[in-house]
């Protein structure tokens, strides 16, 4: 048994930084075999338990060592909808591999990167994911098309139902498109195509329908037949710090800033979007969003720094992220809080004063508290500021739904087991629930809300 | 995709297109905007919506070449068809949605500058068609940039038009014919409504302050998708930081940190510009269109 995993080929630092090509270029049919020898078959395996939509992983890997690649994807496709972006954006060190038994005297089996190449090797050879239901006669709308709104779609869509996916933006994927960046998941190779498979599915897709101002959930149910409603919204409402300069020319949400890079392209010749190009952009916050404007920062030709209050330990981005980041020069400025933004005559930012931070006692969240250490104010030089503070569910949709619950924070309340909101009919899943979380948690709340509208659709025919 | 159904050029650079958007058409009101992209490479542009025609399915817009953007949709014919073009966005107006009853005593004055004169008619037309008594008081470079005329005669109570030349109406700015207004003290307005220029609804605020005439504004910030959020459309209101897509655009023009709002809308003028001659500069040997340039020049100003 090999203690250590199969490594996959990269690109290089110092050339990866000047282009938005995927960084990982995965396995190859030789190296993912190998790879799989490395799976111990167990009886009981604890990686299905860790997975949040329970992919039945050691039988894939099976069928992967088996050389039956489409069995494999077939295993795949019945726990998940998005295979392709899932092994390559998953955590999978806090899921799946972080509970692998290999791990414990050795590396886990790399889990992640195994799906990645199953899917991959799927869509190259053109496989075809049309197996459902005959059609049930049932209307069923989604709105929003990111994550939760996709993988619920496709299990309607292969239960029988004719769906209809609303997106406000002008393509499908949510933050799959606008958010996560081209250099850890390809638009056109990756996004594109898994949509273009559920499509194939039978599920329709309609962009630039803003659900809460073009049409509201109501139209949909009185005007549009639709007779249940799934809402994966997201949480795309970013906060900002309130401090002195923060709407200084130059400083930005990192939505802002992903958003032209990514789904505007605007790092790209020939699109019209424009995009700030600072020599010095620093990036307060840690999460996966933070090193991901960082790196797109990088990218654009400017030196990238990340400003986090808390410690290395406390750091929210998922490990492999924060790795690729500092091994491309993103500096790393920790228990460090910005208090205020300087702005030269034109209105332009010209630095941020800073504050050094120590961790206290533990506070509600079990988190050690950042505080601030007297006198410790210095002046980091910067010409941009990202704001990657997280964000919030956006109200549009709650505010002009009549009876829908949110809590305080926005978040739309549900029952845990179906996902239903306290509207009949309508229920909800994914961020614009439990407010900025991950890729497959949103999903497996898609796969609960589609159960639990099929049990509620199937339980009013009766 | 969405078909321009009609396409007219007003007076030169301003074109007016009604777009066959039906799920648009269906719920906009006055003072909303929608955000158009005209094809697979453009950029997400706001635009307010002028008028809609909910038995046709159809959006009117009226815009200026200013930019790339919008040039390229300017480039675009009748029967041709536009990628993107979502909404309605934002609130609707607060006057034209308000029940007439309440404002059947008000006298409120709309100031309308430039492109910004096309959103207004709509708007004054409602209101006279609920009763309501509404002057008009249009700013404009020249007579031949002036737009809808006609039109606005037939809707306003009284129409006052200003040119910066002097060729045409008033010679002066719309806060100079606006102040006479009311210097002269026949004209108790209850209300001003002002949609133009960032500049110009700046001055009408600071003016209608001293006089405490209750003012509203329609703000025009750099937007991306219009829907909240990514927050480049932010603006100072009051001492709150507000969002123009979704609080917006319309707002208490006396609340506005109007400095702050047209500093970042001139946020990525230079690149703008700066892409526009590059590409100008590429077709020049297709034909010497040098004479925009020169606007170009000014527009960076």
């Amino acid at each position: 048994m090999m203690k250590n995993r199969v490594p996959v080929r990269e690109q290089k630092p110092e050339e990866r930084v000047k282009n938005f090509k995927e960084v990982s270029f995965g396995y190859n049919q030789e190296e993912a075999l190998r790879e799989a020898e490395r799976c111990l078959q167990c009886r009981n395996p604890r990686c299905v338990g860790a997975c949040p939509v329970a992919i039945n992983i050691p039988r894939f890997i099976q069928e992967l060592k088996d050389g039956r690649i489409d069995k494999a994807r077939d295993t795949i496709g019945e726990a998940s909808n998005l295979p392709a972006v899932c092994g390559r954006v998953c955590p999978q060190e806090e899921q799946c591999e972080g509970k692998c038994i290999v791990g414990i005297k050795g590396e886990p089996v790399n889990i992640g990167k195994l799906e990645r190449f199953v899917a991959d090797w799927a869509m190259e050879t053109g496989y075809k994911n049309t197996e459902k239901a005959p059609a049930n006669g049932h209307k069923v709308a989604v709105v929003g098309s990111g994550p939760a709104g996709l993988t619920c779609a496709g299990d309607l869509a292969k239960l029988g139902y004719e769906v209809t996916i609303f997106e406000a933006l002008h393509e499908p994927g949510g933050v799959l498109v606008y958010g996560i960046p081209e250099f850890r998941l390809p638009k056109e190779t990756i996004v594109k195509e898994e949509i273009r498979l559920l499509k194939d599915l039978g599920v329709t897709i309609e962009t630039n329908v803003i659900v809460g101002r073009t049409v509201t959930i109501e139209s949909l149910f009185e005007e549009e037949g639709f007779e249940a409603v799934f809402i994966g919204s997201g949480a795309g409402l970013p906060m900002f710090m309130g401090i002195p300069g923060e709407n200084a020319n130059g400083v930005m949400s990192a939505n802002e800033y992903l958003t032209r890079a990514n789904l505007m392209k605007a790092f790209q010749e020939g699109y019209d979007t424009p995009i700030s190009h600072g020599k010095h952009v620093a990036v307060v916050g840690a999460g996966n969003v933070a090193m991901d404007a960082a790196r797109t920062a990088a990218r654009l030709g400017a030196k990238a720094s990340i400003v986090y209050r808390r410690s290395e330990k406390e750091i929210p981005a998922r490990a492999e992220e924060v790795h690729h980041a500092i091994e491309e020069g993103i500096e790393m400025n920790l228990l460090t809080n910005p208090k205020e933004i300087l702005v030269d005559e034109r209105g332009f930012v010209k630095g941020m004063v800073c504050v050094k931070m120590e961790l206290g006692e533990p506070d509600a969240s079990g988190r050690r508290r950042p505080m601030e250490i007297e006198g410790s104010e210095f002046t980091m030089p910067c010409d941009s500021v990202i704001m990657s503070l997280g964000t919030s569910p956006n109200p549009l949709i709650s505010s002009t739904t009549k009876g829908i619950e949110t809590n305080r924070r926005g978040c739309i309340l549900v029952k845990e087991e179906s996902g239903a909101t306290s509207l009949e009919g309508v229920f909800a899943g994914g961020d614009a629930v439990t407010g900025s979380a991950t890729v497959i948690l949103a999903m497996s709340a898609g796969k609960t809300a589609a159960k639990g509208i099929h049990e509620y659709l199937m339980g009013k025919e009766k | 995709m969405y078909k321009i159904l009609r396409k007219k050029e007003l007076v030169p650079n301003i074109y007016q297109m009604d777009i066959e958007a039906k799920r648009v058409a269906k719920s906009a009101l006055p003072g909303q905007f929608v955000i158009v992209k005209v094809d697979e490479r453009g950029e997400r542009v706001p635009l307010t919506i002028c008028d809609y025609d909910r038995e046709e399915g159809s959006v009117s817009i009226v815009f200026q070449t200013l930019g790339a953007s919008t040039q390229k949709l300017a480039e675009k014919e009748a029967g041709e068809e536009i990628r993107d073009f979502v909404g309605p966005l934002g609130n609707p107006s607060e006057v034209v949605t308000e029940d007439a009853e309440k404002l059947i005593d008000h006298r409120i004055v709309f100031i309308a500058g430039g492109v910004g004169t096309a959103p207004v008619y709509p708007q004054v037309k409602m209101l006279k068609d609920k009763g309501i008594k509404v002057d008009v008081i249009i700013g404009t470079k020249s007579r031949h940039t002036l737009i809808l005329e006609e039109q606005f005669r037939e809707v306003a109570e009284n129409l006052y038009i200003c040119t910066d030349d002097g060729s045409y109406g008033y010679h002066g700015l719309v806060t100079d014919q606006l102040k006479e207004l009311l210097d002269a003290g026949e004209k108790n307005y209850d209300l001003c409504v002002a949609i133009g220029p960032m500049i110009m609804m700046k001055f009408v605020a600071r003016l209608t302050k001293e006089y405490q005439l209750k003012t509203i504004v329609s703000l025009n910030p750099i937007m991306v998708d219009g829907t909240g959020m990514c927050g480049a459309c932010r603006v100072t209101v009051g001492n709150e930081v507000k969002f123009a897509c979704v609080d917006g655009p319309e707002f208490d023009g006396h609340l506005i940190h109007f400095d702050e709002a047209m500093r970042r809308q001139s946020m990525y003028k230079s690149q703008e510009g700066k892409k526009t001659i590059e590409k100008e500069q590429k077709d020049v040997h297709k034909d010497s269109g040098f004479c925009s340039l020169g606007e170009i020049a000014h527009d960076e100003k």
